[in-house]
């Protein structure tokens, strides 16, 4: 072979010596055309229309066609070295052995109803575990943070990332009981938009650092829970209990199990990356999670637009302009619905059945 | 089965034992398409952000309040929404020509989309996408924290276009046809290597400096006169250029020898 020619292996026989062959490439391409372009349309429509479902003798000619343009591709490859041609058919076997070849479930319709009063809380129960180690983990950090509030009260302005926070809460309740003016005003809606994109972000970064093998998330848990722990330790060593509830349960009851949710799902991405347990890929694992990690941040999503609202409509509002026992018995009538919300909602007899078998095996 | 080869393409092998190729998409590319869906994002938030400003005079805090979120919507959504509507491609990666796709060459799911977009939220980190950045340079598969994620990668999706072979070969007198004999031996001869460099520089002829086409083509005709030799007379005063056209004629359009010796008959 020539110093710049590129030559292929070929099976050699002692007695038919077997040479290359270049395929008559215009008689190649003007015969296999047309089935190129059907294979074409056909894939153009599958993936422009997904209320488009092919019958069983239309699935037969598709599986005919990809298997048609794969072994022309095979023919073109070896026999021709065309790259063009080459390009074009592969792009064509590529799409169509996407669709063949795959087996998850096509999407359907939009059911909005129907992914939040099934989908969400079936996919909330069914990683519940990650959700369990997401509490532990932010109550240990709200331990912490009290911990170090109650020994050293000078942690204050290191622990706590806001301004207002770190005056004497005496001294803002009592401003704030007196307060003869809606410090809101004319910017509660600005200040709930920005409240909702705030947690929004913060809860998406939880779910992402996941990637750290749920390390990342661990450490944005326990942070929040040491805010938590401090800012509650504070008030109540100043004697306002009353406050801290009516100020954080009407909006915390969805805010805090929102971003406990964002951890849960950051915990089931750095799960799906360290692989504890089965013997499938890093990468069988992510598929199969993907739409859960969706489901879940959606969910959040929902939920902290709420605690938007409630945040900036109620929340920054207390006596004698709302009743604290009305500010508390909302958020805590908030968190019992969202309990009974997450684990009744959409159950099957199935997850039924499901959940007692692991209860029995755990027993 | 997914295999990786040893450039930036991937080759993707499918049970029947067809292997078929994926160009993936290099940093630079890729950042310069996200530096367009940046600008695509701002124009909208813009436009979004004064259009929503009448909403102003009926109440400047809704206003304010709609923006802010219309914003963020955008900023999230505009990768997801284009992304899933035209099939892995934003308007940045559709004037670059790139394409997300599924890693394992399977069609491309709503989930994934989401996952890759939200995850941009870490490959930012820690200021213009040096994490997502390190690690599709660190890649095999040029992915950042998102792709790996969501099992996606971004390839090179260039224009398709078949090679106009009639219009580079048609309509020229071929003298190597009069030595049937001879081109059939040719065909014999040439692997497909060597003819898909020949017919390569022929397609590629024009990009070429005038220097190093004259040589390029005469190396070319240079291998192939070793293979076949033609009768001085046939090939007496024609370029190395037209002689290496000639032989591209014969290899890849073998049936026009019987249709130029059916015009060779015909008295004119």
């Amino acid at each position: 072979m020539g110093c710049w020619g590129e030559s292929l292996p070929i099976p050699h026989h002692p007695f038919t010596p077997l040479q290359p062959m270049i395929i008559d490439l215009q008689k190649f391409v003007s015969i296999e055309r047309p089935h190129w372009r059907e294979l074409e349309s056909i894939l153009d429509r599958l993936s422009n229309d997904s209320s488009f479902k092919p019958g069983l003798e239309q699935l037969k000619h598709f599986h005919y066609l990809y298997e048609r343009t794969s072994a022309d591709l095979a023919k073109i490859t070896t026999f021709a070295s065309e790259p063009e041609t080459r390009r074009y058919l592969e792009s064509l076997v590529a799409r169509a052995y996407g669709e063949i070849h795959e087996t998850r479930a096509k999407p359907h319709r939009v059911a909005p109803l129907h992914w939040f009063f099934n989908t969400f809380p079936q996919t909330f129960r069914r990683h519940v575990r990650s959700f369990w180690l997401a509490l532990a983990i932010t109550i240990v950090g709200s331990i912490f943070g009290g911990a170090v509030i109650v020994f050293d009260s000078d942690a204050k302005s290191v622990i706590m990332p806001f301004s207002h926070l770190q005056g004497d809460p005496r001294e803002r309740v009592a401003r704030e009981e007196q307060a003869a003016e809606d410090r809101l005003r004319g910017r509660k809606g600005t200040f709930s938009s920005f409240l909702m994109t705030h947690n929004t972000k913060v809860s998406i970064l939880t779910l992402g650092l996941g990637m750290t093998w749920g390390v990342g998330t661990m450490i944005m848990l326990f942070y929040n829970g040491v805010i938590l722990g401090a800012v509650a330790a504070d008030y109540l060593l100043a004697g306002q209990p009353k406050f801290l509830a009516g100020w954080l349960l009407p909006h915390g009851s969805f805010e805090i199990p929102a971003i406990l949710i964002a951890g849960q799902a950051g915990l089931v991405l750095g799960g799906a990356l360290v692989g504890w347990s089965g013997r499938t890929s890093v990468k069988t694992r992510l598929r199969q999670i993907s739409p859960d990690l969706v489901t879940l941040i959606f969910g959040v999503g929902i939920m902290l637009v709420w605690a938007g609202f409630v945040e900036a409509f109620l929340s920054q509002y207390h006596e004698p302009i709302i009743p604290y026992w009305a500010k508390i018995s909302f958020g805590a009538v908030e968190l019992c619905l969202l309990a009974l919300f997450l684990s009744k909602s959409g159950r099957q007899p199935t997850e039924e059945a499901e959940l007692q078998t692991r209860n029995q095996n755990f027993a | 089965m997914i295999r990786q080869g040893k450039t930036s393409t991937l080759l993707v092998r499918t049970p029947e034992g067809i292997v078929f190729s994926l160009i993936l998409a290099g940093p630079v590319t890729r950042f310069l398409a996200w530096a367009v869906d940046m600008a695509c994002i701002g124009a909208l938030s813009s436009a979004v952000g004064t259009l929503l400003g009448f909403l102003g005079l009926l109440s400047p805090d809704l206003a304010r309040g709609i923006i802010v979120l219309a914003y963020f919507v955008i900023q999230i959504g505009y990768g997801i929404i284009l992304e899933w509507f035209w099939r892995g491609q934003t308007l940045g990666k559709r004037l670059l020509r790139l394409r997300v796709m599924d890693a394992q060459g399977l069609r491309l799911q709503f989930s994934q989309i989401v996952i890759r977009n939200l995850l941009r939220f870490v490959d930012m980190l820690p200021a213009f996408y040096l994490l997502g950045g390190i690690a599709s340079l660190a890649s095999r598969r040029a992915q950042r924290l998102g792709d790996f994620a969501a099992n996606t990668i971004v390839v090179r999706n260039p224009k398709i276009q078949e090679p106009d072979l009639e219009q580079l070969l048609a309509g020229k007198f071929n003298s190597l046809r009069e030595h049937p004999h001879l081109a059939a031996r040719l065909h014999q001869r040439v692997s497909p290597g060597e003819a898909r460099v020949a017919l390569q520089g022929l397609i590629r002829r024009d990009e070429l400096d005038a220097q190093a086409r004259v040589e390029l083509f005469g190396e070319i005709a240079a291998q192939f006169r070793s293979l076949v030799e033609f009768p001085p007379e046939t090939i007496e005063g024609i370029t190395d250029e037209q002689y290496v056209r000639n032989v591209v004629d014969i290899l890849f359009r073998p049936q026009r020898s019987e249709r130029q010796e059916n015009l060779q008959t015909v008295p004119r």
